[in-house]
């Protein structure tokens, strides 16, 4: 079996603010990290990968030159082979033009039975690389997965819901794109830290994928932000302390009816 | 479109470097003057700024396209479904798409998939659509990404609506995305606020990005429909007028069979109050300590008459409570009338899933904690002393 997963290096978002006087994002001393639902993605290959002999991991990243990192990250932990999709020509892509960039990378490679995403990207948030990268493939996608088990070139998925799941077969090739539940990545082996620093990485150019130029970066996307700003800064009422729990308890409760609200 | 340079004009004054959002750009370090990285999204923020005129937006021909789009026309909505039902989220767009549709002027239609399910029609009237139009087919009996991309592009592909709206539920964002590539269009994923640039006909979608850290304007300029998903929750739905109605329009599709086979459908929540559609909530977080402490929760949800139990991540992440009940970024979007939260801090992503309720009240030791910026009634104090408190005076 072969599989592919695409994993993006992402700022730590927790760390991101806005500078509220030039209204720009602070940056400084902003990690970078592979995206953690990637992390997911890719132990469930690497889970696959132990059940069934013989299988290749391959793992596709598009961004900047130092994504190099989440790739030697992705080897160490066990990966078999790795992308670096590099280009300027990809600068300013949305989620339309970056999915058909990567579906040009994938189209390179062997092809696969198996493409994994994670359920999103934690600096965009939109979850619609993975189903876009499986229209441009032609594949099936399934969204929010948190197992699967395969038999016979026939995966059998577990799709989460708002309140529950669904039991789902598909012929492979298909996409998935892969929920925080599914499984506890593991950490980088010695020996995979190993190959990782031996890993030399010639990145795949937009000309290299064969993809067409009318179809890459800013150019191409739809989308266009116009605008940044902080989120509006909610006020608080009021708060109460100091006194015993079944006074301020008691006087809740007495707001709450008197509003009318219980 | 991208940024243009005139490094004749360029005095490298910096201005135009600090007014950027995205840090594209920097001063050279042999001369001061300006350079651009693929940061830039061409925004057109340092453009303003610029004393000299430095730096202009150089405009792609797209008189083409612009012309293309003019032939689109109308808003729709994604109607969803599950077993029959009528999603919440469905309502709500129709009552803020009604408002759009006005300012700009055209129909609001919205699109129902599935299978026996003509008689939901009636209810998107009286909720506001102008017009239903109807996929009626046996390959849309359960939700499967597949078929449901292939109706809704046949159908944007014929109609051509200027603007396509859907939940961002896991129905709405699994096969939206889809549409989106077979129609070749924009879209935005899970907006939080919609207007209207009626004089542009552009749909102003603003979404929380960077984990709730930021927000964002999104707009989509040449290609249509413009489309996004939109969270649950964010908009109300508008009253019903009982008897409205209009005009349905029933399409039959030669779909092919799904690729993708339901074997099983399991809920979750059978017997609980689902956080989503909840008018109470009573929420733990990491201070609630341990899966059994969730039981003073419930006996205050109990004494509310019945309110639905939520967690922040931390109480998910530790297995105290199954990942449904989670409120925020990556979890659900709740608007309840009262929604109380007990030892939870308070960090954005939990924020962004619950600030819009009504009355928010929190119960949380450390004074400091930030949830108070949001709460309406805080409380300091142990939730274990607390919450008991407060449930021994609702019974009383
Ligand atoms: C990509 C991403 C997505 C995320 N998505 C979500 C999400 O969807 N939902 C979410 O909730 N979080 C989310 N988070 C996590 C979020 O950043 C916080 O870590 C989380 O919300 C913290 O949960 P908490 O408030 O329960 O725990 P803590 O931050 O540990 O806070 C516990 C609070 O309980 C108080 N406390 C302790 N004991 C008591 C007591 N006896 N009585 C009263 N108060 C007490 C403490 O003072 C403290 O304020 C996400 C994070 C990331 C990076
Ligand atoms: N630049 C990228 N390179 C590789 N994979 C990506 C990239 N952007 C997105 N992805 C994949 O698509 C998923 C969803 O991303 P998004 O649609 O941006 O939320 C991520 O979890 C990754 O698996």
């Amino acid at each position: 079996m072969h599989i592919v997963v695409c994993v993006k290096q992402v700022p730590n978002t927790t760390q991101v603010r806005i500078n509220p006087e030039t209204n720009t994002l602070i940056r400084d001393g902003v990690e970078s990290i592979m995206n953690p639902f990637d992390e997911n993605a890719l132990e469930m290959a690497l889970q696959l990968k132990e059940k069934h002999p013989g299988t290749k991991v391959t793992v596709v990243t598009m961004g900047p030159p130092q994504a190099v990192d989440i790739l030697k990250e992705a080897v160490g932990r066990g990966a078999d082979a790795v992308v670096l999709l590099s280009d300027r020509a990809f600068a300013g892509s949305d989620t339309w033009a970056t999915s058909y960039a990567l579906s040009t990378a994938i189209g390179k490679l062997e092809k696969p039975d198996l493409v994994l995403f994670g359920k999103q990207a934690i600096d965009g948030d939109t979850a619609q690389v993975g189903p876009g990268v499986a229209v441009w493939l032609g594949m099936p996608c399934i969204t929010y997965a948190r197992a699967i088990e395969i038999a016979d070139g026939e995966a059998t998925v577990e799709r989460l819901y708002e309140d529950g799941y669904e039991k789902l077969a598909v012929s492979l090739p298909c996409a998935l794109t892969v929920l925080k539940e599914a499984n506890v990545p593991r950490m980088a082996s010695l020996r995979g830290k190993m190959a990782a620093k031996k890993l030399v990485i010639e990145p795949m150019t937009a000309e290299m994928s064969g993809a067409d130029p009318a179809k890459l970066g800013l150019n191409a996307s739809p989308t266009r932000v116009v605008k940044i700003f902080s989120p509006p800064p909610k006020a608080g009422g009021v708060k109460w302390q100091g006194e015993e729990p079944e006074v301020m308890a008691q006087r809740l409760v007495d707001l709450l009816r008197e509003r009318k609200l219980v | 479109m991208a940024l243009k340079i005139d490094l004749d004009l360029c005095t490298g004054c910096g201005a135009c470097v600090a007014t950027c959002p995205f840090g594209a750009l920097s001063q050279r370090a042999e001369d001061g003057k300006v350079d651009v990285n693929e940061a830039c999204t061409a925004c057109g923020a340092c453009v303003d700024v610029c004393p000299v005129g430095a730096l202009t937006l150089e405009v792609a021909d797209r008189s083409a396209m612009a012309a293309e789009a003019e032939q689109y026309r109308g808003l729709w909505v994604y109607a969803e479904q599950r077993a029959g039902q009528l999603q919440d989220v469905t309502l709500e767009l129709l009552g803020q798409g009604r408002t759009l549709a006005d300012k700009l002027g055209v129909e609001l239609s919205a699109v129902l998939l599935g299978h026996q399910v003509r008689g939901l029609g009636d209810k998107l009237f009286e909720y506001g659509a102008d017009k239903v139009y109807l996929v009626d087919h046996p390959a849309l009996e359960n939700y499967t990404a597949e078929p449901y991309a292939e109706a809704m592009s046949a159908l944007v592909r014929k109609y051509k609506p200027e603007a396509l709206l859907a939940g961002a539920t896991s129905i709405g964002r699994g096969f939206i995305a889809r549409v989106a590539i077979q129609v070749n269009a924009g879209l935005t994923a899970d907006c939080t606020e919609l207007d209207v640039d009626v004089e542009k006909r552009l749909l102003l979608q603003t979404r929380p990005a960077f984990g709730g850290n930021i927000m964002a304007c999104i707009v989509c300029p040449d290609h249509r429909p413009q489309m996004a998903t939109v969270r649950p929750k964010v908009f109300a739905p508008l009253a019903p007028v009982p008897g409205r109605t209009g005009e349905l329009i029933e399409e039959a599709l030669n779909l092919k069979d799904p690729v993708v086979r339901v074997l099983e459908t399991v809920n979750a929540m059978q017997n609980e109050v689902n956080v989503a559609g909840a008018e109470f909530i009573v929420t733990g977080g990491r201070g609630v300590g341990a899966p059994e402490n969730f039981k003073l929760l419930e006996d205050l949800a109990d004494a509310l008459g019945g309110a639905a139990i939520g967690a922040s991540r931390a109480a998910v992440d530790a297995g105290w409570i199954s990942s449904f009940h989670q409120v925020g970024q990556t979890g659900k979007t709740v608007r309840p009338k009262i929604y109380i939260a007990c030892g939870v801090s308070g960090q954005i992503q939990h924020l962004v899933g619950m600030s819009s309720s009504d009355t928010i009240i929190a119960i949380n030791k450390d004074p400091d904690a930030p949830i108070f910026g949001v709460a309406d009634i805080g409380i300091v104090g142990d939730l274990f002393q607390v919450v008991p408190a407060l449930t021994k005076a609702l019974r009383r």
